[in-house]
């Protein structure tokens, strides 16, 4: 049996509309534990096992957490959430702490996207998500991966193999989809149509608000599939900065404002 | 932060407004049936004191739309308008009524007993809100083969000049004769005067009511007023929504005396701009309670203050008034309100609602809310929605907004 770790813990859950994220910190802010799954239906559940699988990566027992934050869409189906904050705080916290500086973050997660602009101290001067529709999100480039006949994983592996890009018009996913069809009837190459459903996302997001300054690109897409952050930079004319593990940002920043909260108390 | 529901504080004055309104559905059912006066449909600001001074009994089909948006009825009854060709992206108030009428299922029943919507023996619209207006009271004209009149107002007027207003006091006038027709009654400007100063008492209480929001902390939320604005859109003209809002002014006053606040620990202000989500009210009235946040004031529960009311001759009064409204007005105009809104009632941030269907009560769309951050500094954010359509409601996204921006307001650089 490994020797478990006397470390006081701090934790963050990110309850995704896809996938729950989980952070384990220490007091000095350091990574102890992380862990991903399917939100799959049963959130509660998937937000202990997250904790428990974290806790063993850590070494850690689960009783070691002083505090948990949990936020996402799930955030209030955790039963061991001592806090819920928005992911639009949490993503603010957890992307200020890699970039202590004004920036603006844009988050593409599965069901929805975040702009959400910082000051230099970090605090949230603005904020947007997009509109109901999922129209550039994650859950666009699984509609297309389903309808291309192709794993999630080889997206990344096609879209980076090309730099032409094939335009698609439609702002709606399943109108996409169909326009998809019938570029692939017209004989258009396979790695074209990907990159050019990236560059769809990318549109997308870009046209939610004005994006200046410091560009930080933070969720799921850009975690598996990094060159939609290459097209993001090309589309701005300018650096896009992401974070490692983009797709922990917001369970991290729930960490980090659970050792805050401690700490005020303290 | 609390996320906790908030308690909603009951008003002691609902009783009485619920033996207004069914006072007044009560006599609209019995003419219905008896044939014993005349009924006229106008929609929500139209020329209601005109109506009233031939002794026309007046339904709002507004309100029984927004009956229907809080029954939550609506998303049943629009796909019976939309099959019968009127296309879910138009007005939903017109959609879910029309659908009522023709799967012949009302509220009314519920709260008042009341067998359908009273028939009309006129139709009577002001195009001041939107064109659907027209095309709702259209279908009844169609149906009933009973007569529509209307005024048609130009639409976002900067400044109301003599031209407009002396072409609305003409498009008035204009409606004299057929409604002596109608209604077999002579037309008597002493009669119509009496209407006029007592809408303009009401609307003058009305506003009370709403200006007491402006007190820290405010003795009544924006979703209370949606609710108590009932006897200022269906009675205004008739001294019974005077009396009440006599009783309401007095309750409020003594909240603020007595220290009581409609929402416990009020830390946050804001403004809600377009309409309610109906079939939500509750929801939104307790998440921001939970809060420590008020809804303090709007642009929907303003709309019904008519200040040109107040004018010598009367159809100038209503001519100014009907077209001085702000979902009449320019950006510019609209702008200036919301940022002396702003001030007055010291709001720290905005609700902008997008309602899918009534794009000229969804005020986000050139560019306003930027606009108004960018000058005076207001954070906001935009929910899509709509007023009926729950169907067009994205539940998660608006909760998420609402608490992120109050996490905003409230929150310390991490």
């Amino acid at each position: 049996m490994n020797s478990r770790s006397v470390d006081q813990l701090y934790c963050g859950v990110d309850v995704g509309a896809s996938s729950t994220k989980l952070v384990l910190l220490n007091e000095n802010r350091e990574v102890r534990g992380r862990s991903i799954r399917r939100s799959g239906v049963d959130y509660a559940a998937t937000a202990r096992a997250c904790l428990e699988e974290a806790a063993d990566a850590a070494g850690a027992d689960v009783n070691s957490v002083l505090r948990t934050v949990s936020t996402g869409y799930g955030r209030r189906n955790v039963g061991f959430s001592d806090d819920a904050r928005t992911e639009l705080s949490c993503h603010g916290v957890g992307c200020f702490h890699h970039f202590p500086r004004a920036i603006t973050i844009v988050d593409i997660g599965c069901q929805d996207n975040k702009i959400i602009r910082l000051d230099d101290t970090g605090r949230r001067v603005d904020f947007k998500m997009n509109r109901k529709c999922a129209a550039g999100t994650g859950a666009f480039l699984e509609e297309i991966a389903l309808r291309l006949d192709i794993e999630l994983d080889e997206l990344e592996r096609l879209a980076s193999s090309t730099e032409d890009a094939v335009r698609l018009n439609s702002f709606c996913t399943v109108f996409a989809s169909t326009e998809i069809l019938s570029h692939l009837r017209r004989g258009e190459a396979l790695a074209a149509l990907v990159r050019g459903a990236f560059a769809s996302v990318v549109n997308r997001v870009a046209e939610m608000d004005r994006l200046s300054g410091e560009v930080v690109l933070t969720g799921g897409v850009v975690a598996h599939n990094p060159t939609t952050a290459v097209i993001f930079a090309d589309k701005i004319g300018g650096e896009v900065k992401v974070p490692p593990h983009p797709q922990f940002t917001g369970a991290l920043g729930a960490a980090l404002t659970a050792l805050q909260q401690e700490e005020k108390h303290a | 932060m609390s996320h906790d529901k908030g308690a909603i504080k009951k008003i002691r004055s609902t009783k009485a407004m619920r033996e207004v309104m069914a006072e007044y559905f009560g006599e609209l059912d019995e003419a219905a049936k008896t044939g014993s006066k005349k009924i006229a449909w106008c929609t929500s600001v139209g020329p209601a004191e005109l109506l009233r001074s031939f002794g026309f009994l007046v339904y709002f089909p507004e309100n029984h739309g927004a009956l229907l948006g809080a029954t939550r009825m609506a998303a049943d009854l629009i796909p019976e308008a939309t099959a019968a060709g009127y296309s879910p992206e138009i007005c939903s108030y017109l959609t879910s009524d029309i659908g009522s009428y023709l799967s012949k299922n009302t509220p009314l029943t519920r709260a008042f007993g009341m067998e359908s919507v009273p028939k009309a023996d006129v139709l009577v619209y002001n195009t001041n809100q939107c064109r659907d207006v027209q095309d709702w009271l259209g279908f009844y004209e169609r149906e009933w083969k009973v007569p529509m009149l209307g005024i048609e107002t130009p639409r976002s007027v900067s400044d109301l000049s003599v031209a407009i207003v002396n072409g609305l006091i003409e498009q008035h006038k204009a409606l004299i004769p057929p409604l002596e027709e109608i209604s077999g009654r002579r037309f008597d400007i002493d009669r119509l005067r009496e209407v006029v100063a007592s809408s303009y008492r009401c609307t003058q209480l009305w506003r009370k009511v709403l200006r007491l929001a402006e007190h820290r902390p405010s003795p009544i939320t924006f979703f209370d007023g949606t609710i108590h604005m009932g006897p200022a859109v269906v009675l205004r003209g008739d001294e019974r929504a005077e009396r009440y809002y006599e009783v309401l002014v007095a309750e409020l006053e003594e909240r603020i005396t007595d220290g009581v606040a409609a929402v416990d620990d009020e830390k946050l202000r804001f403004y809600w701009e377009g309409m309610p989500v109906w079939g939500k009210l509750r929801d939104h009235a307790e998440q921001f309670a939970g809060d420590q946040a008020c809804v303090v004031a709007s642009t929907y529960c303003n709309s019904w203050i008519f200040e040109a009311l107040a004018c010598a001759d009367p159809f100038e009064g209503m001519a100014r008034a009907y077209t001085e409204l702000f979902i009449v007005r320019s950006e510019d105009y609209k702008q200036e309100y919301m940022e002396s809104m702003v001030r007055d009632y010291g709001i720290d941030g905005i609700i902008f609602h997008d309602a899918k269907t009534c794009p000229n009560n969804s005020n986000n769309r050139y560019g306003l809310p930027l606009r108004i951050r960018e000058k005076i500094g207001t954070p906001y954010v935009v929910i899509d929605g709509d007023l009926n359509d729950l169907r067009l409601y994205s539940e998660e996204q608006a909760r998420t907004q609402f608490e992120a921006l109050v996490e905003q307001l409230q929150e310390q650089p991490a």
